[in-house]
């Protein structure tokens, strides 16, 4: 037997444990991969964007382009279409990693899991949320939105973007271990979704006709609070059962 | 074995059921510090199944597991911090190069960790590789990108799924060398594996799974 006698204590190298790490410098390691990987396979992120600038723009064709009609309606057009370019970018935001192993790995990894979560959701955000946010004004044009409207049509935006990427993270780490889970993350998601969309378009339609918002603001930056310091934690529940059940 | 050595790990009553088989009844597995652990089965016997299931990383349906004398769900980040664990699939990004895989795996590396990469990757005939997609990877290459963190990162147990799995045989040598320096130290190692492996003149303490192997 060469192995080392019990009395004498393990090698300083296997009793140090490993070096700690911040919380912020795991938070920017993960950022950065995921913003890698996503900036890397492009097609990801532009189907989004160019799902939400094809729904917006096929109603005025459909519609027809009539400026009572289009602006009545473009604050729930701009806002469902954004609901639902974001519910297809979720799909992907844990399978990759689910499916090469490195989730099971940030699950094993002794790191925070919540720390990772939030960081995997904010990376997928900046490329498939915020883009939406920043071109709605353009599509704001194209359904005749209001004048007065586009200032709140981009706050409400940013920040039910946010919460939609939240509140939608969750239902992706539920589903991370079923294949071809997308329209079980639909039936999931959408109704915690529902008062986003109704705050956020109506938080719109109000500004469209003069009218104050600062109460739908309020209620959306609320429903953003929540989700925020809520969804880490279950999210991080769910992909615990979700790698312990899949393979 | 000898039993002075700290217990680290300790599975009791370990039971599981998949659908209709019960893949083991009331099994214990107890990983001291010093020891090898190697798990036996045939196809389908539940060996990588026991394999997470001792790290918590697969369900089981009867049993308690400890990491020194402490319920796992008291200790369970204490654990994954003295963990290594190489699954079935290596966690390896195919966007992502070798070197920022291995920095996505081991946070605690700094950033400037380059240089100590490189030279385990040139141990293990991937150096040229570092800055070049993994997508591109053979899978004896991912495998490599994978065991190098055997010398990268910290932790007194490490759990191998199948760590030979499309290795050629200096690959076999690397990683029997590294499990025997390793258990040197006084860390443990549990593992499954297909392929005979000795570590003479080390004990190899061996779990079989689904009754005798022929």
């Amino acid at each position: 037997m060469s192995a080392p006698a019990p009395a004498s204590p393990p090698a300083p190298a296997l009793t140090a444990s490993r070096a700690e790490v911040g919380l912020f410098t795991l938070f920017a390691r993960v950022y950065k991969r995921d913003l890698t990987l996503t900036v890397r396979t492009a097609g990801q992120w532009l189907n989004t964007l160019l799902f939400f600038i094809i729904v917006v723009s096929l109603f005025p064709l459909g519609i027809g382009p009539g400026p009572q009609t289009l602006s009545t309606i473009a604050p729930g057009i701009v806002w469902v279409s954004a609901l639902l370019s974001m519910m297809l970018s979720l799909d992907s935001l844990f399978a990759n990693d689910f499916r090469d192993g490195t989730l099971e790995q940030f699950v094993v990894s002794g790191q925070p899991l919540s720390v990772i979560v939030v960081a995997k959701v904010l990376a997928h955000w900046t490329t498939g949320g915020l883009p939406l946010v920043l071109l709605s004004p353009l599509l704001g044009l194209v359904m005749q939105l209001p004048d007065a409207a586009y200032g709140v049509l981009l706050l409400s935006l940013l920040i039910g973007t946010l919460a939609l990427s939240f509140i939608g993270g969750i239902g992706a780490a539920l589903i991370v271990s079923v294949n071809q889970g997308g329209v079980l993350l639909s039936l999931l998601v959408l109704p915690l979704t529902v008062p986003v969309l109704i705050f956020g378009s109506g938080a719109v339609t109000s500004a469209g006709l003069g009218l104050t918002t600062s109460m739908q603001v309020s209620v959306l930056a609320a429903i953003l609070a929540l989700s925020v310091s809520l969804a880490p934690l279950a999210m991080a529940g769910a992909l615990r059962v979700g790698v312990a059940a899949g393979r | 074995m000898t039993d002075q050595a700290p217990l680290l790990l300790e599975a009791r009553g370990m039971t599981i059921w998949r659908g209709d088989n019960l893949l083991m009844d009331e099994l214990n597995v107890s990983v001291r510090a010093g020891s090898i652990i190697q798990i036996q089965g045939t196809n389908g016997s539940g060996k990588t199944t026991l394999l997470r299931a001792l790290i918590g990383l697969a369900e089981f349906d009867e049993g308690e597991i400890f990491w020194c004398g402490k319920p796992f769900f008291e200790v369970r980040d204490e654990l994954y911090a003295d963990v290594l664990y190489l699954g079935h699939k290596p966690g390896i990004s195919p966007g992502l190069t070798p070197l920022e895989n291995i920095q996505a795996l081991c946070p605690e590396l700094g950033v400037d960790c380059r240089d100590a990469v490189l030279a385990v990757l040139e141990e293990l005939a991937i150096a040229d590789r570092i800055d070049l997609p993994s997508a591109a990877l053979s899978a004896g290459q991912k495998r490599r990108i994978a065991l190098a963190r055997l010398r990268l990162q910290r932790g007194r147990l490490w759990v191998l799924d199948e760590p030979l799995t499309s290795l050629d045989t200096n690959g076999y040598d690397w990683v029997r060398e590294e499990i025997r320096h390793h258990v040197g130290l006084g860390g443990a190692v549990v593992f499954t594996t297909h392929q005979a492996l000795s570590f003479e003149p080390l004990h190899v303490d061996s779990i079989v799974l689904g009754g005798e192997l022929s």
